[in-house]
């Protein structure tokens, strides 16, 4: 039904579920006559870094409430270390950095970190740290209200790492904040989940999921289409382009050769599309006039778009 | 996972003195709280009950700028206590109850730290009303100060449960400004603000089943020993009933969906 669905193997079907720090099975949402996730299986092992990619409305931000037993699947299962997703969350092992919302402007930063730290049962030692590790120590006594966005998400950090969890679930957790306010949020992150917490996070900024994750799930429309490292997913996505000088090139033509997915005429240039460029290009040297040829591989921008994209012919 | 350390839930299902303490320095950060529900009715008492008339006139065993007093104070609670519970509409609007259920706090926790905190504000509030009366002019026999200022204190519980059931029904950021005038009408038909006898036979039996009659008839019984208890007793019962009724209903269709 969808063409380009492809799964890399993330080589963790094998493992004993008990091992698992998260585990979907067969996991479906509705939402009336809405599909939100149509049937998605997910193993994440501890102490992996997984981004959760995809369009807005692909399902993630579902994905996320009900891993956080904020929704509950209409069918399928899931397991948070070995537990309900809502269980996992009192006990304090997975915690989650939202969106937005869920801050009270009247408060001060340091007193939601120690109202946090009380529902915990933290010991009061527990609120400083959490401050000093999100970087906001500094504005402690500062309304929320009077917070920056970029501060405001960092106060969200510091009380998602109050119960030291074992996984840490962000959703787009960067939304909203400039170049600077990024980095520094993700090196935050980077520093913590080099202690080997588990960390999943849903994004659309793919150099995000590039930069930071150890494996990317591309979600689309509520499926999983593709999982693997960066580089192999984008390998799997996008295949390569060759582009060469042919003048006269007709696109049927083109399209008609061995491996060529898709072909693209601009003046004396043609572009070739497909996963096995080499067979390609070698037809093009030995049984065409083609020269200058040139092989490029899409980065994960063009794969995310092609993966991503709507099936021809549906609005936009 | 051997390596997943051993956790434990907090007792009471998060139920704990240290959130009261930090809610209630929240809730006295907001000037709007304060101005409402502490210094408006102390203010309304001096307006209204503090004339030579109302001095001179006695009633009971004290003069009725007391008994008037004692109904300023039952409004007071009665403000206190509903922006108390009506503080759930603020945090859903702000997505903190949903932030909190990342947290062990059980929403029932949740319910009984919002009553407990309705109630110390309405606490707060006769206490200030009464403070302000005793050095105003104000007359009372003894135990009726005591006896009075507590069932004022202990019947404003109707409206804890009807601000909570208000911020559940109302998604409003400003909630208690649609309740502020809406508890001033119910006072007026209750008779808060002037007694029940003086609205004529038809308004004076509509009075008789609106919220707010039977706190201030049974706060004001014992300074005045009149009017028939039963019937102040069975309103203030049925309203807590249908207003808590109203504050669960929403509330299991709150958890339910968030």
């Amino acid at each position: 039904m969808i063409p380009m669905t492809l799964t890399a193997s993330p080589g963790t079907t094998d493992r004993d579920t008990a091992d698992l720090a998260v585990d979907l099975d067969g996991v479906v949402k509705r939402y009336g006559p809405v599909t939100a996730v149509d049937g998605i299986n997910l193993q994440i092992r501890p102490g992996e870094v997984v981004a959760l990619l995809g369009p807005n409305g692909a399902g993630k931000t579902t994905t996320v409430d009900m891993l956080l037993g904020l929704a509950q699947p209409t069918e399928g299962n899931i397991r948070v270390y070995g537990r309900k997703p809502h269980d996992a969350v009192a006990l304090g092992l997975v915690s989650a950095v939202m969106q937005t919302g869920g801050l009270l402007k009247d408060y001060t930063v340091e007193e939601t970190v120690k109202l946090t730290a009380v529902l915990f049962g933290k010991p009061p030692s527990t609120v400083g740290e959490a401050l000093d590790r999100a970087g906001i120590a500094d504005i402690g006594k500062r309304l929320v209200g009077k917070c920056s966005g970029g501060q405001q998400q960092r106060l969200r950090f510091a009380m998602a790492l109050l119960p030291d969890p074992e996984l840490l679930i962000l959703d787009e957790p960067t939304t909203g904040m400039d170049v600077g306010g990024r980095h520094d949020f993700w090196q935050a992150i980077r520093r913590d989940a080099a202690g080997g917490r588990t960390v999943i996070f849903a994004t659309h900024y793919l150099e995000e999921a590039d930069a930071y994750a150890d494996r990317v799930v591309f979600v689309r429309r509520g499926q999983i289409v593709a999982d693997g490292t960066a580089s192999s997913v984008k390998a799997l996505a996008s295949g390569r382009t060759v582009r060469a000088t042919l003048p006269g090139a007709l696109e049927e033509d083109l399209r008609a050769i061995a491996g060529v997915d898709t072909a693209e005429v601009r003046g004396d240039t043609v572009y070739l599309h497909g996963r096995d460029t080499d067979s390609i290009a070698r037809y093009l040297l030995t049984s065409t006039p083609a020269r200058d040829l040139e092989i490029t591989s899409r980065n994960l921008e063009e794969a995310f778009l092609t993966l991503t994209a709507d099936d021809a012919g549906s609005t936009r | 996972m051997t390596t997943v350390a051993a956790r434990n839930l907090p007792r009471f299902g998060g139920f704990n003195l240290g959130m009261i303490r930090l809610e209630l320095r929240r809730m006295m950060r907001n000037r709007r709280t304060v101005v409402f529900t502490l210094i408006m009715p102390a203010v309304f008492f001096l307006l209204f009950g503090t004339n030579a008339s109302n001095r001179s006139e006695r009633i009971g065993g004290g003069n009725v700028t007391g008994y008037i007093l004692v109904s300023m104070a039952v409004y007071g609670a009665m403000l206190a206590t509903t922006s108390g519970g009506a503080m759930v509409s603020i945090e859903r609007a702000a997505g903190w109850s949903r932030q909190l259920r990342l947290t062990p706090l059980k929403p029932v926790a949740y319910i009984a730290v919002k009553l407990v905190l309705a109630m110390i504000i309405g606490f707060v509030s006769v206490a200030v009303a009464f403070a302000v009366g005793a050095v105003s002019g104000a007359q009372l026999p003894a135990h009726a100060w005591i006896l009075c200022g507590l069932l004022a204190w202990v019947c404003a519980l109707v409206f804890a449960a009807f601000g909570l059931f208000m911020g559940y029904l109302l998604p409003s950021e400003n909630v208690m400004q649609i309740l502020g005038p809406v508890l001033a009408v119910l006072s007026f038909a209750g008779g808060l603000f002037a007694p029940v006898d003086t609205f004529g036979h038809t308004f004076a039996t509509i009075a008789k089943f609106t919220p707010v009659y039977g706190v201030g008839e049974i706060a004001r019984y014992p300074l005045v020993h009149d009017g028939t208890l039963w019937i102040a007793v069975l309103n203030v019962v049925v309203w807590t009933a249908l207003f808590s009724a109203g504050a669960m209903w929403r509330f299991r269709r709150d958890t339910a969906r968030v």
